[in-house]
């Protein structure tokens, strides 16, 4: 049995691991088209503060895919031919294959404007436009982030951090829009402010041309760029990063009959619309644990869980999945935001809020009947943030509240203590 | 022998000594809020439930880790965090349904219990033997621990 993984991301790498220990003697193939070693985008943000070395963001060590059996190589795939098994690859070879596993992951939204291919305008999300990233954000460089959803937030403070002035300009009315509501976002706006960024919502880009020329391009950098906005003055700056969301990687699927939506659609059991072709991570269309449709949820625990999960299925061990539960956790320069289920207030939900706008914490829970479904939190290290877990074992557990649900309307921050009293205390697990 | 941590929520007292003893060998000072076991004190109900990791077989924490920082104890089976290696990133806090793991207000990095390699200092602080280091075939304690797991992990897989 041979089993080809498209993609070397956190889901291809755990689906190799898992074959490697459901199907031991099958041959596996892991193909990556970034070089170097496969990695993890989650650790860009401490790459680029110098926290930790190219080698820090590695998944495994080096040896780990020989030791194990995994033959890791880098390849471009071209095309795949599910009638034939065969993957078409860049150098003009071929590949054949018995399971195939797609884990393409994303790629970012590049926004249609001119000037985002120059030089000194990147994207931050493989690890070489963290090294270019790295190269331009020097002390003294003015820098715009174009975005402030969950990737600009994650490296704002690497970028202030590396002692750049930054700017942040977001298309949206609110920072993170996808992971808070208003009152969190103005909490997160304000703590930002405090930190010396400028954040400017509501704000369109609408052209990067060259030739800005700062104080501190003249004197150390090469590139000069001029950001145009909708509104407001244009910006120059030393250095442009766009972070506007990513999207599901599915060029490789013309002509190959696999059926997509936002992601590509699989089943309970991470299967494509073809036979013998699985997806996992962010570019699948899985369903989601709260509300059973499909989503792409292009987060680490989904990429983790589709990648064990796929295995098992692709190594012959029948493996239902539930769905991905939705969930994402942020630290913006200490500030730590969560979200987690269904936590926007819709009809048929009723809410508990609790808001301390001087100590820039808040916590929002979301009930339907008397179980918790969703929940926002947000806080500084020693904020209400410290029972982020407990919150998803409420709601994955369906946990019926009984006469807890009032007593965290009253105060939302007793959940650890709702959480011990019905799943541990009174549910005899110790 | 792979041993656990044995809970008896009925013999605790609320004395604390637990957190202290913990936050003194990880941290190097008293502060509870530095512990890697919590005592809940349920104030209406008069009562105290010591808790902390299970150190469940199929981790949550570790499996979501997408820097392979936390690792299992070959010695004593505990899920331990390669401190030089976390990122801080703090995905096993969410993803962890029992929220012991947590992150470290000073460093941002997450701590979790990591059964003190072998010799838990909560257990020796213990006063009424609330908390207690046992062998994992203890007739009754494996099921135990596994309704603590099954309650969260077949809830989430209905």
């Amino acid at each position: 049995m041979h089993h080809v993984i498209i993609g070397a991301g956190p889901a291809g790498v755990i689906a190799a691991e898992t074959l490697r220990k459901t199907d031991r003697d099958s041959e596996i193939t892991l193909l990556g088209d970034e070089p170097g070693m496969p990695y993890s985008r989650m650790a860009i943000p401490y790459f680029l503060t110098n926290e930790i070395n190219a080698e820090g963001t590695h998944l495994r060590a080096e040896d780990h895919y020989a030791r194990h059996g995994i033959d890791f190589r880098h390849e471009r795939v071209t095309r795949i031919k599910p009638q034939k098994r065969i993957l078409d690859l860049a150098n003009g070879s071929t590949l054949s294959y018995d399971r195939l596993l797609l884990a393409t992951g994303s790629r970012p939204v590049t926004i249609p404007i001119s000037g985002v291919d120059l030089p000194g305008v990147h994207h931050c999300w493989t690890l070489n436009d963290a090294h270019r990233i790295r190269e331009l954000a020097k002390p003294g460089a003015h820098v715009v982030l174009v975005g402030a959803g969950f990737i600009g937030c994650i490296i704002m403070g690497a970028l202030l951090g590396r002692g750049t002035t930054l700017t942040v300009l977001e298309l949206g009315d609110e920072m993170l829009p996808r992971m808070m509501d208003r009152t969190g976002a103005e909490i997160l706006a304000r703590w930002c402010t405090e930190k010396g960024v400028t954040i400017r919502t509501a704000t369109r880009v609408t052209e990067i041309e060259k030739g800005g020329r700062t104080q501190n391009s003249f004197t150390r950098l090469s590139t000069g760029l001029i950001v145009h906005t909708e509104t407001g003055e244009p910006l120059i700056a030393d250095a442009v990063v766009l972070a506007s969301g990513v999207r599901p990687n599915l060029d490789l699927l013309s002509e190959s009959g696999i059926e997509t939506d936002d992601g590509i659609l699989v089943d309970h059991y991470l299967r494509t619309s073809q036979p013998s072709i699985y997806a996992a991570g962010d570019v699948a269309q899985g369903t989601d644990w709260s509300t059973g449709k499909r989503t792409v949820h292009a987060i680490q625990p989904t990429a983790a869980e589709h990648g064990r999960i796929s295995a098992c299925n692709m190594a012959g061990i029948p493996t239902h999945y539930p769905g991905s539960f939705s969930m994402n956790v942020l630290d913006t320069m200490g500030l730590i935001s969560t979200s987690m289920g269904l936590w926007r207030r819709e009809q048929g939900t009723n809410t508990a809020a609790l808001l301390d706008r001087d100590r820039s914490r808040y916590m929002q829970l979301n009930f339907q009947g008397d179980r918790l479904i969703g929940a926002l939190t947000i806080g500084h290290m020693g904020g209400w943030t410290g029972a982020n877990g407990v919150l998803r074992g409420l709601i994955q557990s369906k946990t019926r509240l009984g006469k807890w649900k009032q007593r965290l309307q009253d105060d939302p921050t007793r959940v650890m203590e709702a959480y011990n009293f019905l799943l541990i205390a009174r549910g005899g697990g110790h | 022998m792979q041993r656990f941590l044995h809970i008896q929520p009925q013999k605790c007292t609320g004395c604390l000594q637990c957190e202290m003893a913990c936050s003194l060998d990880n941290e190097g000072i008293f502060n509870p809020a530095k512990s890697r076991i919590k005592v809940f004190v349920f104030h209406s109900e008069g009562q105290f439930a010591p808790f902390t990791c299970t150190q469940c077989n199929d981790a949550w924490c570790m499996n979501a880790c997408p820097v392979d920082a936390i690792q299992v104890d070959r010695d004593t089976g505990a899920k331990i965090v390669i401190d030089t290696q976390c990122v801080g990133c703090k995905v096993c806090t969410i993803a962890c349904p029992f929220g012991t793991i947590n992150y470290n207000r000073d460093t941002g990095k997450v701590i979790k219990c990591d059964l003190c390699g072998g010799q838990p200092e909560c257990v020796t602080a213990c006063p009424t033997d609330a908390i207690s280091y046992i062998d994992s075939d203890w007739a009754g304690f494996e099921r135990m621990r596994a309704s603590a797991e099954k309650s969260l992990a077949s809830a989430a897989n209905s």
